[in-house]
């Protein structure tokens, strides 16, 4: 079996962060949109891994920011969580259809 | 290690008050007639021991930083603090969450303090989040308002997406570079399409921080919903934090890329003036009406940092200074008025002068700055601004921003119209500002008048660089 190299995970990668971009653009559930954001940050850690691996191995910089990057999205996912049911206790509802009061 | 203490200063105290507050939080807690003076009290303190004991110098082997540039752009964002904690108070007395509040703001403004000061993208990163996420939990802070929860989760879904880009930008520009350190960076640039698709995300990322046209749609949203204290806060602070930072960035690690961004800061500066000023121009909110005016500035700022000299520099953090008051104070005549009578359209405003003649002129003389009027030091903000983006020939370019400046007038000249001028049966009652707020209203309109007539500012500005 052959061994993957930099391009295949640098495809992988790029594949996730665009399926994540689609998926904020269209989803219109706010948890949705949420796990969409967490694909574009796996797929950043994806990233860093394959070209602290491949290209820098002297240091261990990429794979640092990875662990930072985990860190950083749970925070981010928790106040976003908070908000969403603060937003659910008042609209009844998590779609972002329904939270339209402010318009141009 | 002494130099730690002494470097990292700003830093320290601005962590020591938010452990204060905890605390004072957590114990018995105080009554707000109490905590409110005690509060700013501190942030005085924090914003007067910045212009002592600074040093120079590197820590964590170049992952932070500080120079005088520095200090001077910590101290004006220390500045906007005090004074939003000032003209917003008669709000703030009434929040049933006050240390809570001044917990979340001063833990963004330690955020952005390590922003401004980062010297590693790792570091940057973290700071920004730090700057952004309490942001979004303050926009919720009327709890049971409809329009803040939908203004928070438009915050915080925007940021999320936005610093999603920037991870994705930085983990490319790391792949190419392999380094994270802005000083070993910039020798590595070259411009190879992997470095521009690279940069191209990083910028998006600043353009939505600082809502550059196309990616302003969030700001007059968040802005509406949000309780005038957070929307002033959003709107000075954490702008003047993220222009405070992409020029370090644009200016030190992408000066050898320069001929790409130069034309992009060239471009979205065009547009977002242009569009900045066409919504501007049809708001009955006064504060969506001031989003639109702050997009506008924006705008302009961008001109003033397509010059990588000493004057682009200059002239935009002598702009945010100036920007700091002339808003705030706008802000805090806006605060006044809806925290009492829940007030918030320019046609309420009609005949104002009649019976709040103080609100009135504060907020005539922040209009007359933020439209670039002489006196004030608007116009000597925006004059900067020009000079450094003309300083590269492009005639056509100055014209356009300056033909900006005249349609911006239109609607800043309206507001004032409608405050002066316009006769209206029912204008609104007297409202009584209490003394911090007036304090921070005659503080803001000493400023304007100061920076605009003292020249030493600017030139105190001017001669850090050299």
């Amino acid at each position: 079996m052959m061994e993957p190299g930099l391009y295949q995970i640098l495809f992988i990668s790029a594949a996730l962060f665009f399926t994540g971009v689609y998926g904020f653009l269209t989803r219109r559930n706010l948890i949705t949109m949420l796990m969409s954001v967490e694909l574009i940050l796996n797929s950043v850690n994806l990233n860093f891994i394959a070209f602290n691996k491949y290209l820098w191995p002297q240091k261990m910089d990429g794979l640092f920011f990875t662990l930072f990057v985990i860190a950083i999205a749970a925070a981010e996912a928790a106040v976003a969580i908070a908000i969403i049911i603060n937003l659910y206790r008042s609209h009844n509802s998590i779609d972002v259809e329904n939270a339209e009061d402010l318009k141009y | 290690m002494n130099d730690l203490w002494i470097i990292m200063k700003n830093e320290l105290v601005v962590t020591t008050i938010i452990f204060l507050l905890l605390f004072i939080k957590i114990g018995k807690g105080l009554k707000n007639e109490t905590l409110l003076p005690l509060i700013q009290f501190l942030l005085l303190a924090n914003l007067l021991q910045g212009f002592f004991f600074n040093k120079e110098g590197l820590l964590f082997e170049g992952i932070f930083y500080s120079n005088t540039l520095i200090i001077v752009q910590k101290n004006i964002l220390s500045l906007g603090v005090y004074l939003i904690s000032l003209v917003c108070s008669d709000w703030l007395k009434k929040s049933p969450q006050l240390p809570e509040f001044f917990i979340l703001m001063l833990s963004a403004l330690l955020g952005m303090f390590f922003m401004i000061s980062s010297g590693n993208l790792l570091m940057f990163y973290l700071s920004l989040e730090l700057a952004t996420i309490p942001v979004a939990a303050m926009a919720n802070f009327d709890l049971h308002k409809k329009v803040s929860s939908e203004a928070a989760m438009k915050m915080i879904l925007s940021s999320a997406f936005s610093s999603g880009i920037l991870l994705f930008g930085i983990s490319l520009l790391y792949g190419a570079t392999g380094t994270l350190q802005f000083a070993e960076m910039s020798a590595l640039l070259d411009g190879s399409p992997l470095q521009m698709l690279a940069f191209i995300f990083l910028f998006t990322a600043f353009a939505f921080k600082l809502s550059v046209v196309p990616f302003h749609l969030w700001t007059a949203d968040v802005y509406e919903g949000s309780p005038v204290a957070v929307t002033a806060f959003l709107s000075v602070i954490s702008k003047g934090a993220v222009a405070f930072i992409l020029l370090t960035v644009l200016h030190k690690v992408f000066l050898p890329m320069m001929g790409i961004w130069y034309n992009l800061l060239m471009i979205l500066s065009v547009i977002t003036m242009i569009t900045g000023n066409i919504f501007a121009l049809r708001q009955q909110n006064i504060k969506r009406f001031l989003a639109f005016s702050s997009i506008a500035q924006v705008g302009f700022i961008l001109v003033g940092m397509t010059n990588e000299g000493q004057l682009g520099i200059s002239s935009v953090v002598y702009f945010i200074l100036v920007y700091i008051f002339s808003n705030l104070a706008a802000f805090g005549v806006a605060s006044a008025i809806s925290s009492q009578t829940g007030k918030e359209n320019i046609d309420d405003y009609k005949g104002m002068y009649r019976t709040n003649p103080f609100l009135s002129w504060i907020l005539a003389l922040a209009l007359f700055s933020l439209a670039g009027i002489p006196p004030t030091a608007g116009f000597f903000g925006k004059l900067f601004l020009l000079t450094a983006g003309g300083a590269k020939g492009s005639f056509w370019y100055i014209g356009i921003a300056a033909l900006n400046m005249i349609i911006s007038l239109y609607y800043y000249l309206r507001v004032i119209r409608s405050v002066f001028m316009d006769k209206n049966d029912a204008p609104i009652e007297k409202i009584s500002v209490g003394r911090s707020a007036t304090l921070g209203l005659l503080l803001c309109g000493a400023g304007i008048l100061a920076a605009g007539l003292f020249s030493w500012i600017f030139e105190y500005i001017r001669g850090i660089l050299n």
